[in-house]
């Protein structure tokens, strides 16, 4: 086949997938609160189980930047930068992303492999014969329990990261504590860390977006489940990524 | 009350459903034979619209059933071939997942219980989940959550297969109970000719995508048909059959 139909075939394919998706979480997002509970139950499974995997990364990606900085400022006699440019880099780039990235893992993989197995064994059908629209009773209280929670947990992460780094300041950089903190704060403003939530809420959607995409399109009994599954993880990762580029562009 | 007509689906370049035509009178009980993968499942997924036909159509009182599915969902129940129960719910839940949206949770378990008992599972089984079942148990879930709300319509996709003869039996006996208590409308697809002597009204033989023969239970014997014949007989024939042979 010729490259340029293989190009414009490629384009269209593209073009109509991602107008599907844009009316998939269209309809996903305007049922909202149809199903309380579900949505409960998702807070639970998307934001609470999610603190400890979240806070881990933050504490670590803390504590790695403040020796990076420190290091790195010294060779210009600025190592003192350490507690402000963790703070910023948490809030504003490192919170969002990494904590992003750690949700993608963990929950576009069970959302897409849940609701793919559900798919797969007609539990999806099941609903529509219990007069039980599949959109609103799985799709929306994922979708919604995403955009509300990663913003909170980039939060939790960026306070996480700041201490980590404090840590690290105050035992092994010699940094003393309450300069570090105040000087953590001082230089911090609010749309550095605003703009990291808002973050956090559109990667929130992308990976809830991407579990139950691939999952309510599951087909082919097990191998589909898998392939479902990986494909969620890849478009979230990816999608973040990119949509942190262009935020990051779009805020700065 | 239900009419199917020329309802063709394929996949791929397997032809499954050839042009299917269907007549399914208010409180009639049809039954649906046929050989293993020759459509039965997907007939069913095109009457509800789970699966888009190729061509066809399907009308509920005369209108497009597409047209109207909320209303038809409404009063209608499902066995599914697999059980397909909700693994994430208790069973009692999947029995009652309908009644729950119209009332007290401690009625809709009362009924979910006694829903239960009449397809012989105990009250011991409704805090148990799907996946501590056996075949046999989740299928009988899956007939309860069926019929929990009283439907007028009910498909039952192999309601026997995977259990013993004698439970076999007594499902038999209760759909066809339900059928001539509550007037429901049903169709059962089944390899189990004592299921079809028991449940049917009518019968229908699908075969290489169509309804190859329809008559009654009495009719089954007298048949010219020598498929039919060998079906209902279960003599061995060739095994290269079916509209891709
Ligand atoms: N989603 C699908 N994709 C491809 N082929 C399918 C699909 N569903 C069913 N088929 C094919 O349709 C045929 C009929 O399947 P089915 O209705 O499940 O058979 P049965 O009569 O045993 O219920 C089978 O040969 C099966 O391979
Ligand atoms: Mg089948």
């Amino acid at each position: 086949m010729n490259p340029i139909r293989l190009t414009g075939r490629a384009a269209i394919g593209l073009t109509r997938m991602t107008g599907q998706v844009t009316i998939f979480a269209a309809r996903g997002l305007a049922r909202v609160g149809q199903h309380p509970a579900e949505l409960a139950r998702q807070v639970v499974q998307i934001g609470w189980l999610s603190l400890p995997v979240v806070g881990l990364t933050a504490l670590f990606t803390g504590a790695a930047l403040a020796l990076q900085i420190h290091s790195g400022g010294e060779r210009f006699q600025a190592g003192d930068v350490v507690p402000a440019i963790v703070a910023i880099g948490m809030a504003r780039e490192l919170g969002p992303v990494l904590g992003g990235l750690m949700v993608a893992a963990r929950v576009a993989s069970a959302i897409a492999a849940e609701l793919g197995t559900m798919r797969v064994t007609e539990q999806i059908d099941a609903l529509v014969t219990l007069s039980t629209d599949p959109v609103g009773w799985l799709v929306s209280p994922r979708l919604w329990a995403a955009l509300l929670c990663v913003p909170m947990l980039v939060g939790v992460g960026d306070v996480i990261g700041i201490m980590g780094g404090w840590l690290i300041g105050v035992n092994a950089l010699g940094f003393n504590s309450a300069i570090y903190l105040s000087n953590s704060w001082a230089y911090l403003e609010s749309w550095d860390v605003v703009s990291g939530l808002l973050k956090g809420a559109v990667f929130g959607l992308i990976v809830a977006l991407s579990g139950c995409w691939f999952g309510m399109t599951a087909a082919g009994g097990a191998a589909g489940v898998g392939r479902a599954t990986t494909n969620a993880v890849v478009a979230a990762s990816v999608g973040i990524l990119a949509a942190n580029f262009a935020l990051t562009g779009l805020f700065f | 009350m239900l009419a199917v007509r020329g309802l063709s689906k394929a996949y791929g370049a397997k032809r499954v459903l050839d042009g299917v035509d269907l007549d399914l009178a208010e409180g009639e009980s049809l039954v649906v034979i046929g050989g293993s993968g020759t459509g039965k499942s997907v007939l069913l997924r095109c009457i509800l619209g789970l699966e888009t036909p190729d061509a066809g159509q399907v009308l509920w009182r005369g209108e497009p059933l597409a047209g109207q599915q909320a209303a038809f969902m409404d009063g209608f129940g499902m066995l599914f071939q697999n059980a397909a129960l909700f693994d994430s719910l208790p069973v009692w839940r999947n029995v009652a997942f309908r009644l729950l949206r119209t009332m007290p949770k401690t009625q809709a378990r009362r009924i979910a219980i006694d829903k239960l008992a009449r397809v012989g599972l105990g009250p011991e089984v409704a805090d148990l989940y799907p996946a501590e079942l056996s075949g046999g148990m989740r299928k009988r879930a899956g007939l309860a959550r069926a019929i929990a709300a009283d439907p007028k319509v009910i498909f039952f996709d192999e309601p026997t297969t995977g259990l013993d003869p004698i439970r076999a039996a007594a499902i038999n006996a209760l759909i066809r109970g339900i059928v001539d208590e509550t007037g429901a409308t049903a169709i059962t697809i089944t390899h189990d000719m004592s299921s079809v002597r028991s449940i049917a009204d009518r019968v229908a033989l699908l075969d290489c995508g169509r309804l190859r023969w329809q008559g009654s239970v009495a009719g089954l014997d007298s048949a010219e048909d020598d498929y039919l014949r060998d079906f209902v007989a279960g003599r061995a024939r060739p095994m290269a059959r079916g509209p891709q042979a």
